[in-house]
């Protein structure tokens, strides 16, 4: 009987799929010709262009009129910026520093390296100086096996702080620990944070004042500083920027032309890059953010370009030890990934062609990870052709440029270009017809972005059914809506990197070229929709650190509540599967008034809110 | 988007109608129903950082090898512990793996000397990327070749068939098929039972197809791994896993397998392996690499012991993204290098044996004058586990571009 069910069944299963699929796309077709309501057009624009509405914007949106809306956030140099964002952005510093500074403050084993065989100048800060001695004296000790014994900070904590006091900061609760650091003398503060142990230092994280945290931070290790000030400030813009648009697009951008922070050298070149090359384009010209990223020091040493020389003057180091030679690895995702597309319509010949055109495109010093610099010397002087062009022989860096022009007017890098846009803003398979219009509105304005977004954003096709809550929110958006949705306050926002790197979205951090999937199956399995519900009951019972929700907005009865964090009815098995939850909690402590946390839990990691 | 698969698994479960799927079912169509109720398991283990081939399983019978390490080489083997353990007069083992030399007798543990990727990288990122992705020299591609590696099935499929032991998915495991990553069995849950009937409901009855599929999956998944784990795990044969993550996930993935809930591959890693510096002690058997060596054995050989009859179904894996010098440095350590040494246990194994072409340590046999070369390809041991153990013949799936990977013989084909 077991047996025949499950054979039944996988008959039955088998037999579906060929005739629904086909219907589908055809409903599919359909209903991205089908208007939203007004209520619906509002909700659908907040949702695509910012990550998730807050407390006050349908209605604010409502009022300007979302075609109005959309077109102003199309023009973020319109929008005045919060100040709230501003503030929480002034102490991230080494979001505003060149590579050459963030790596002279923020030392990498490099500079610990140089500085500890006496060619490097310390740092001037006193909680950088004490970090980057103690990791230069570890350094030396390893190199010269000789244990020069435990590090011993300048001045002993027991001699800064009473016995009391440092009980009170290893076992004592936040406000207690608080207090003591409230007490202690702004001039000793310095030596007081060298002087802990690590284990004290990472205690204190949560709790301490934001420049203290800073300090803690760096003492324990500097390098993380730059990581923590980059997941920190893409995490306040996204919840706190009034130009929404702007940053779903310096995330879709960068995602784009993605660069993993954890590959070397990267580790300091990452803000700039975010900065320099990707922020002020993200609106602009597409042929300028090819020439950015291209020129960039992130991407250079990301994907390797700055070791590609003409195979001719290839080089052995000392004792065979570097082999270099011409390598691809940029000219492939160049047109893979940035600009045609893997079915583009080029060839493994064109993939090499463009590699010799970009060698010599180099860092300066990348090792101090300075400026993009072109070394003619190991430059390939050759004829080259790229898909049917010819760049003739003796050219110098121009080469590499006549290849960004090529690339930036072909019809397969429009097309590419405006689906993946598409997929990002409409749906993951976005209709034909709205993909030639984009590409059309591309080729017409020489990649122009913001015409192309508009011509998308003003489709009849993004304003439909088959677009509206098509798209299952990636673990980022999962996150920042939901505190934008519960206005949660955030005073420390990197604890939800850990959340993110659990729910397999760790900011900055993706690997591979290709950035993280925009397609819905992508960020559903089991593991981590479980993450998403346990987050969900984590941030309502301000189980999260760093992060408070005012529970008392949930007090009223479950409906409004739902309301309030949708921005729109729940389905019918939310509604109810929330009502009975009150039942039975009802039913096991009759006195009790329903935890209002519960409710919010069960709307946040509900399936309605996992779609935008 | 469509999704057939996902489709597939979710209209399963809706012919049994709403609500919590009943145990029976998903014991019937996990387990004893299934047509294997046994599944086949492939278990790959990482050594991140680059582990020293060379001294893990140590060519005794070079000479050149004692003349390039004067200080670091385990010295040739005397039946003492701080010698190597001979297994065919040419190679024998780092004396901290001596819980390995009993599956090594017992015809069960092979190893495979001489191999790697024969991408010429020594960046650990760039070389542990191409050996997770399947396809050396690739950047772009956007899936793990163990993931690549299940069998296409139709039906049911187990939502555990595929899990990592960590926070993260690794590369390897990343792709089309689901698969899980799970840092501890007991963290398996949602956190209050309140809010876990909630959303169990909510999801299960939700009109959202991707949403409400992988919610009974998940949910179906969860009672799984509680009714696991209502009684206390006791490794059978008295085995002992030391302490360590690779020990405690290893465990975790043997009371996976003997509780028959449709584990097809799984996934762990151990780093540390990076020893440029001291990566010997006072005597070349000791410090730092015999350390990790002593842990990793023995996590492996309690691991075999505890499985018992079961290893008949399984077979395990170890990999590292690129040997090191063949030469020691100035810092009694290693620097980056080239190709190195795979273990492959389990019942089908074919073992008791060194596999490979041993390409020799003299100057002009070494690849770029420094390291060991490489003679095979780590997809030519890895394809034929995927295909011989797993049943996936598909290597042009399972790596693009290099489909007819030549087996060594280390199954039975």
């Amino acid at each position: 009987m077991r047996k025949s069910l499950v054979l039944a069944l996988s008959m039955l299963c088998a037999a579906v799929p060929a005739w629904t699929t086909k219907k589908k796309a055809e409903v599919d077709a359909k209903r991205f010709q089908e208007k939203l309501s007004k209520e619906q057009q509002v909700l659908h624009a907040l949702d695509r262009l910012t990550f998730g509405p807050r407390t006050g914007d349908v209605e604010a949106v409502k009022k300007m009129g979302a075609k109005k809306w959309i077109e102003l956030q199309l023009h973020p140099e319109k929008i005045a910026e919060n100040p709230a964002l501003e503030a929480k952005l002034a102490p991230l510093e080494t979001l505003r520093m060149t590579e050459g500074e963030t790596e002279a403050n923020y030392p990498t084993p490099q500079m610990i390296r140089a500085v500890s065989q006496g060619r490097q100048p310390l740092p001037d800060d006193p909680v950088a100086r004490a970090a980057v001695e103690r990791l230069a004296r570890r350094f030396k000790v390893k190199k010269d096996e000789k244990d020069a014994g435990p590090m011993e900070a300048a001045v002993p904590l027991d001699k800064l702080l009473t016995q009391a006091q440092i009980k009170t900061l290893r076992t004592g609760t936040a406000d207690q620990k608080q207090e003591v650091l409230a007490a202690i003398p702004r001039e000793q503060i310095d030596d007081i944070v060298i002087a802990m142990p690590p284990p004290m230092r990472n205690q204190l994280m949560p709790i301490a004042p934001e420049s203290l945290r800073r300090k803690l931070l760096l003492s324990n290790n500097p390098l993380q500083v730059v990581a923590y000030d980059l997941s920190e400030g893409k995490l306040y813009r996204a919840i706190l920027s009034n130009r929404q648009l702007q940053e779903q697009l310096v995330d879709f951008w960068y995602n784009h032309f993605n660069v993993f922070l954890d590959k070397g050298n990267d580790r300091f070149m990452v803000p700039s890059y975010e900065r320099e090359a990707i922020r002020p384009h993200v609106l602009g010209h597409f042929r300028d953010l090819l020439e950015s990223t291209a020129t960039a020091p992130a991407m250079l040493f990301y994907l390797d370009n700055w070791q590609s020389v003409a195979s001719d003057t290839a080089r052995r180091g000392r004792g065979g030890k570097q082999t270099r030679g011409l390598n691809e690895n940029y000219g492939r995702e160049l047109l893979e990934l940035h600009t045609l597309g893997v079915d583009g319509g080029y060839t493994q010949k064109d993939v090499t062609e463009v590699a010799r055109c970009f060698t010599g495109w180099t860092i300066k010093n990348p090792q101090a990870g300075s400026a993009f610099t072109y070394n003619d010397r190991v430059h390939d002087k050759g004829e080259k052709i790229v898909l049917g062009v010819t760049i003739p022989a003796g050219g110098g860096k121009d080469d590499g440029e006549k290849v960004l022009d090529i690339l930036a007017r072909h019809p397969s890098t429009a097309r590419f270009i405006s689906k993946k846009l598409a997929q990002r803003f409409v749906a993951d398979n976005p209709p034909q017809a709205l993909l030639d219009r984009m590409a059309k509105t591309f080729l017409d304005t020489n990649g122009d972005i913001r015409a192309v977004m508009n011509t998308m954003l003003t489709s009849k096709e993004f304003l439909s059914q088959g677009a509206y809550q098509s798209k299952v929110k990636t673990p980022f958006e999962m996150i920042v809506s939901s505190i934008r949705a519960t206005g949660a306050q955030v005073d420390y926002a990197f604890p939800l990197e850990d959340r993110l790197r659990r729910l397999g979205q760790p900011l900055y951090l993706k690997l591979e070229p290709t950035g993280y999937s925009n397609a819905n199956a992508e960020w559903i399995n089991s593991a981590a929709l479980l993450e998403r519900m346990n987050f969900a009951l984590d941030l309502t019972q301000n189980k999260v650190q760093g992060t408070k929700v005012d529970q008392a907005r949930f007090n009223e009865d479950p409906a409004h509540t739902a309301r309030l964090m949708l921005f729109t009815n729940p389905s019918a098995p939310t509604r109810d599967a929330i009502d009975k939850a009150i039942a039975d909690q009802k039913t096991k402590n009759p006195k009790a008034p329903p935890s209002p946390a519960l409710v919010a839990g069960l709307v946040i990691g509900s399936p309605d809110f996992q779609r935008r | 988007m469509f999704n057939r698969r996902i489709f597939l698994k979710s209209s399963a479960l809706a012919m049994v109608g709403v609500g919590a799927t009943p145990a029976w079912l998903s014991r019937a169509l996990y387990a004893q129903d299934a047509p294997t109720p046994r599944k086949k398991v492939l278990v790959a283990i990482f050594q991140r950082g680059a582990v020293d081939g060379l001294n893990v399983v140590v060519p005794h019978g070079e000479k050149r090898y004692y003349e390039m390490r004067p200080t670091i080489a385990i010295p040739r083997p005397n039946g003492t512990p701080d010698t190597a353990i001979d297994l065919d007069g040419m190679f024998g083992l780092h004396p901290a793996l001596n819980a390995l030399k009993p599956i090594y007798d017992a015809g069960q543990l092979a190893i495979i000397e001489a191999v790697g990727s024969p991408d010429p990288t020594r960046s650990h990122f760039d070389a542990q990327d191409y050996m997770e992705s399947g396809t050396p020299g690739r950047k772009a591609t956007n899936d793990g070749w163990l993931n690549r590696a299940l069998p296409s099935q139709s039906g049911k499929l187990s939502p555990v068939r595929a899990i990592s032991m960590g926070a993260a998915l690794p590369r390897a495991l990343r792709g089309h098929n689901d698969a899980v990553a799970i840092n501890n069995l007991a963290e398996f849950q949602v956190k209050d039972a309140p809010s876990s009937m909630g959303f169990e409901s909510m999801y299960g009855n939700s009109a959202d197809k991707i949403l409400n599929g992988t919610g009974r999956e998940t949910f179906e998944a969860v009672k799984l791994m509680q009714s696991i784990q209502k009684q206390p795990y006791n490794p059978s044969n008295g085995a002992k896993y030391p302490g360590g993550r690779l020990g405690q996930s290893l465990m975790q993935i043997a009371r996976l397998i003997k509780s028959d809930v449709g584990l097809e591959v799984a996934f762990t890693d151990v780093g540390g392996w990076d020893t440029h510096v001291n990566e010997v002690g006072a005597k070349p058997a000791q410090g730092q690499l015999a350390n990790l060596l002593g842990n990793f054995g023995d996590s492996l050989a309690a691991f075999y012991n505890d499985l018992g009859d079961r290893i008949a179904d399984v077979t395990v894996v170890t990999m590292s993204e690129f040997g090191r010098t063949a030469k020691e440095n100035g810092n009694r350590g290693t620097d980056h290098g080239h190709a190195n040494v795979m273990f492959a246990f389990g019942g089908g194994i074919k073992g008791g044996k060194v596999y490979g072409d041993w390409p020799g340590l003299d100057p002009e046999q070494l690849y770029e004058n420094r390291d060991l070369n490489l003679t095979t390809d780590f997809r030519d041991v890895l394809g034929e586990l995927v295909t011989r153990q797993l049943g996936n013949r598909n290597m042009a799936t399972v790596f693009p571009g290099y489909d007819q990977p030549k087996f060594r013989g280390l199954m039975v084909g």
